[in-house]
């Protein structure tokens, strides 16, 4: 089976302070580390697991810039066969359509039975890139799998819907599935991991050598285009409870008692 | 007249909140640009859900077809695309919900018609129609554009708009027939089934405290610290998604949308940074305290009252303060 595995390098934002840019447009960058967006580093996992079990080959592909190759490092180290990264400074200010309008350009000329990704990317969210991939391709998609089972040129797909449902799809191959998180346990890659993969292949490829002209790319050939990012107001704020911890604990305690909690 | 249209999203015989929400934002989008508010529902055997929507659109599009029994985005994806086509609709509205996610995308792609996810809000200005988002994870907003077009499609983040209680309008329902594109091979994604994973022996729902751990506990070694706070008060233990996808927690212990909504008299927050899919599950409780070294996490947003302190000093001093007030 050969799987193509689309991953997104991004900032860890969780646990950092966030701040805007001069330009108003984008966030400061040089403080935030940047690794595999989680999402899709369960994808590559998924990729790489499904390949070991049925054979095949893994191609790991990104758009972005330079520092992106450490995420394709990383799925190479996890053991996809091959990257690739798609890089132009054309593509500067593309949103989720044109980097799947991208994807896709590439992607038609590999042979593949599976395409997987994250079913989003925790920078922007937007949870669009596999879908209209798959569209693009004119092939089947499935997002939010939390389960694929692919046999006899079927892939049986469990998709996550609210309050813990799930529904049981079946879906021709080839296909794509946006992954969801949990679907497996993604292994711990170590730099000495990454080391060893130095050696194989990354390709990177610009805009001529995938046939798009630099209309289509870019936010010339976005759907959307960011006009200003901002720090949320504030509409209801918690009251903050200072002090020492004993003194928090017994502040919690009192807030408690008078509602009867405790 | 613009024609502002609205998916209506309902699963196994019930219609979805997030319609109902669409519906009132759509409402006063539709007032706004002077547009008809159409609403399009999609099913088999509906007339039932249908009437419910002639009290929130003056108009309710039925395509009542065996075929879209149960949600499959390709099917729905033909009878969308032959309807987006032919009207023109200057909005498009669906769901950003499992279903949402899975048709949206695709059916703008198809007809290359701009589209925003996940939006917050929206509005025209003129003839440009801005919209806002969240990014970096619910740090960050974003007010942006999208292309000029004749036709857009926007999916809204659900529990974000307020549905408004409104007086019936009796709008009338329109049957038209599904386009002949449904009839061809549909065999390329193909619904099974339904599956609900068994309960576990803990319902979290019937709790008045819920003591709730997420990401910050870093090591499933230390789950017990939190856990035992829970014990301390009397409450359960709940988790957010990261602990469950780890296998550190039982699913039906995840609090969020994709997990259980709860509603107890106190919600303890402990390490949580609040995303929106965690929030949309415990907004409603009476009282949230939330414990998180991030001063800028968005959980301090929806807390009564917020703690910014590790939590491995905040959480053992709180249980032995409890306990002591217990005796």
């Amino acid at each position: 089976m050969d799987i193509i595995v689309c991953v997104k390098h991004v900032p860890e934002t969780a646990e950092a302070d966030v701040a805007i840019a001069e330009d108003g447009k984008s966030i400061k960058t040089t403080e935030l580390v940047y690794d595999i967006n989680e999402w899709d580093d369960y994808a590559a996992e998924e990729a790489v697991l499904l390949r070991d079990k049925l054979g095949g080959s893994v191609t790991a592909i990104t758009v972005g810039s330079e520092e992106a190759d450490s995420t394709l490092r990383k799925c190479l180290a996890r053991g996809a066969d091959r990257a690739i990264r798609l890089t132009d400074e054309a593509f500067e200010g593309s949103d989720s359509y044109v980097t799947a309008k991208i994807l896709s350009k590439v992607i038609k000329n590999l042979p593949f039975d599976l395409i997987l990704t994250g079913a989003q990317a925790s920078d922007d969210g937007c949870a669009q890139v596999g879908v209209v991939l798959a569209e693009l391709l004119g092939i089947p998609h499935a997002t939010m799998v939390k389960k694929l089972e692919p046999k006899d040129g079927i892939v049986k797909v469990n998709q996550e819907l609210e309050g813990g449902l799930e529904e049981i799809m079946e879906l021709k191959l080839p296909a794509m599935l946006a992954i969801q998180t949990g679907i497996n346990e993604p292994r711990y890659i170590s730099i000495m991991g990454i080391r060893k993969a130095m050696k194989k292949e990354l390709k990177v490829l610009g805009l001529k050598d995938i046939g798009l002209t630099e209309e289509e790319v870019g936010e010339s050939g976005s759907w959307i285009i960011v006009e200003k990012m901002f720090v949320p107001s504030v509409e209801k704020e918690a009251e903050i409870l200072t002090g020492g911890v004993d003194e928090i604990a017994t502040k919690i305690t009192e807030t408690l008692k008078t509602r009867g909690l405790i | 007249m613009k024609e502002l249209l609205v998916l209506a999203e309902h699963r196994q015989g019930d219609l979805r909140d997030i319609t109902f929400e669409m519906l009132t934002k759509g409402r006063e989008l539709s007032q706004a640009l002077n547009a008809d508010l159409t609403v399009l529902l999609l099913g088999h055997n509906v007339k039932g859900i249908a009437k419910k929507l002639t009290d929130r659109a003056k108009r309710v599009l039925v395509v009542d077809d065996e075929r879209l029994r149960n949600f499959n985005a390709e099917g729905y994806q033909r009878v969308l695309s032959h309807l987006l086509s032919e009207r023109k609709p200057l909005l498009t509205l669906v769901g950003h919900t499992a279903f949402g996610v899975d048709l949206a995308p695709s059916l703008a792609a198809e007809l290359d018609i701009p589209l925003a996810t996940d939006c917050i809000n929206l509005g025209f200005e003129g003839e440009k129609l801005v919209v806002f988002r969240q990014v970096y994870e619910g740090k960050v907003n974003v007010r942006a554009s999208l292309r000029k077009s004749e036709s857009y499609i926007v999916t809204l983040r659900p529990a974000t708009f307020e549905i408004e209680e409104v007086k019936p309008l009796g709008g009338e329902i329109v049957e038209i027939p599904s386009p002949p594109s449904l009839s061809d091979d549909m065999s390329y994604k193909r619904f099974i089934e339904y599956y609900q994973p068994p309960a576990g022996d803990v319902d979290i729902t019937a709790a008045d405290i819920i003591v709730a751990v997420g990401r910050g506990i870093r090591d499933v070694e230390n789950v017990p610290v939190v856990e035992k706070l829970a014990k301390a008060f009397g409450g359960v233990l709940a988790c957010s998604r990261p602990i469950v996808d780890k296998g550190w927690l039982p699913s039906d212990r995840q609090v969020g949308a994709s997990g259980k909504t709860v509603k107890p008299k106190l919600y303890l927050a402990v390490g949580i940074s609040g995303q929106f899919q965690h929030i949309s599950g415990m907004r409603s409780s009476d009282l949230i305290i939330a414990i998180n070294k991030d001063s800028k996490a968005p959980i301090f947003r929806t807390a009564d009252y917020g703690v910014v302190e590790d939590l491995f000093k905040v959480v053992p001093a709180l249980t032995d303060r409890i306990l002591e007030e217990k005796g």
